[in-house]
């Protein structure tokens, strides 16, 4: 699974050089085409990192509700995590998910969701975070998750 | 598809109307391409065709966790209805995905899940996602639902 690709792919690793001096984080988010799709992005307005998924119907896992599909919830939990990984160590490939636990604490509403990795531990071939993802109130979240990677 | 509604005993027609609800009711499923392919008693079958925009790593092609995450979760869902007999208001309460090996890129994904059991307010399910071959599985995994309304 780390054969060279077939086509000119983006190279992360250049691309993290980049955006780890320029803040440039949308050019980090837009090459992986699954955040691209769900519309997440990397913001920090705080001088915290943070991750934001725009709200789009096509989030929707319930019509009737409305709420937010929950496995949408688990990729914008897992990306939170991947790009916290990205910008905060020195690795220079996307870390591979071991396993991954999501507690659904909240049904999602149609807006957006914000969510917020933050790792456990780190070792050299494995790393541990927590992330939550909230809407408008973070002390009420709506899903939370415990991740495991590798790093290669 | 009335929320109460008992399935009909033709599994075929059943099929055909789950496919119905989730092109029409779950959005984000439809976006997906998710079907399902095949139903028993207390377990569902259901299929992701590979899709670029899935890609979770550029670089191998590989699908993102988040995909896998939202197949298992949709599969998982029915498993119950099958269980229950009917479809009910149901909420993941937590789900557990343990990333086996990584998905081939290109190929579709399938997922089987299994309601093993069931009581008034809860079921509990595994599933395991693969590449046509069970024996052969991309993920694990193991999740609980809260049945909302009776």
């Amino acid at each position: 699974m780390d054969s060279t690709p077939p086509g000119p792919a983006p190279r992360i690793a250049n691309l993290l050089r980049q955006v780890r001096l320029t803040g440039e984080y949308h050019l980090l988010t837009e090459a992986i085409p699954y955040t691209r799709f769900l519309g997440i992005g990397v913001e920090n307005t705080t001088g915290e990192v943070l991750c934001r998924m725009r709200y789009a119907p096509m989030l929707i896992g319930n019509s009737s509700i409305p709420a937010i599909h929950g496995g949408t919830l688990g990729g914008l939990l897992e990306s939170a995590a991947i790009f916290e990984l990205l910008l905060r160590t020195q690795t220079d490939r996307v870390p591979k998910i071991i396993s991954i636990t999501v507690d659904f604490l909240r049904s999602g509403r149609p807006q957006d969701t914000l969510a917020k990795a933050t790792i456990t531990r780190l070792g050299r071939r494995v790393a541990n975070l927590q992330v939550q993802a909230w809407q408008e109130d973070r002390s009420r979240p709506i899903a939370s998750a415990n991740a495991l990677f590798l790093l290669s | 598809m009335a929320s109460d509604d008992t399935f009909p005993d033709d599994r075929r027609q059943m099929m055909e109307s789950i496919n119905g609800f989730l092109r029409d009711s779950v959005p984000h499923n439809h976006e997906l391409g998710l079907s399902v392919v095949d139903l028993g008693v207390a377990e569902a079958t259901m299929r992701l065709p590979y899709a670029e925009k899935l890609v979770g790593n550029p670089e191998t092609g590989v699908l993102h966790g988040g995909a896998v995450t939202t197949l298992i979760d949709a599969t998982c869902g029915i498993s119950v209805f099958m269980k229950m007999a009917r479809m009910a208001r149901i909420a993941t309460l937590d789900l557990r995905i343990d990333y086996l090996h990584p998905a081939t890129p290109g190929k579709e994904l399938l997922a089987r899940a299994e309601c093993y059991k069931l009581t008034r307010a809860v079921a509990f399910v595994r599933a395991l996602a693969h590449h046509g071959d069970p024996a052969n599985p991309v993920a694990s995994a193991q999740g609980t639902f809260i049945i909302v309304e009776d």
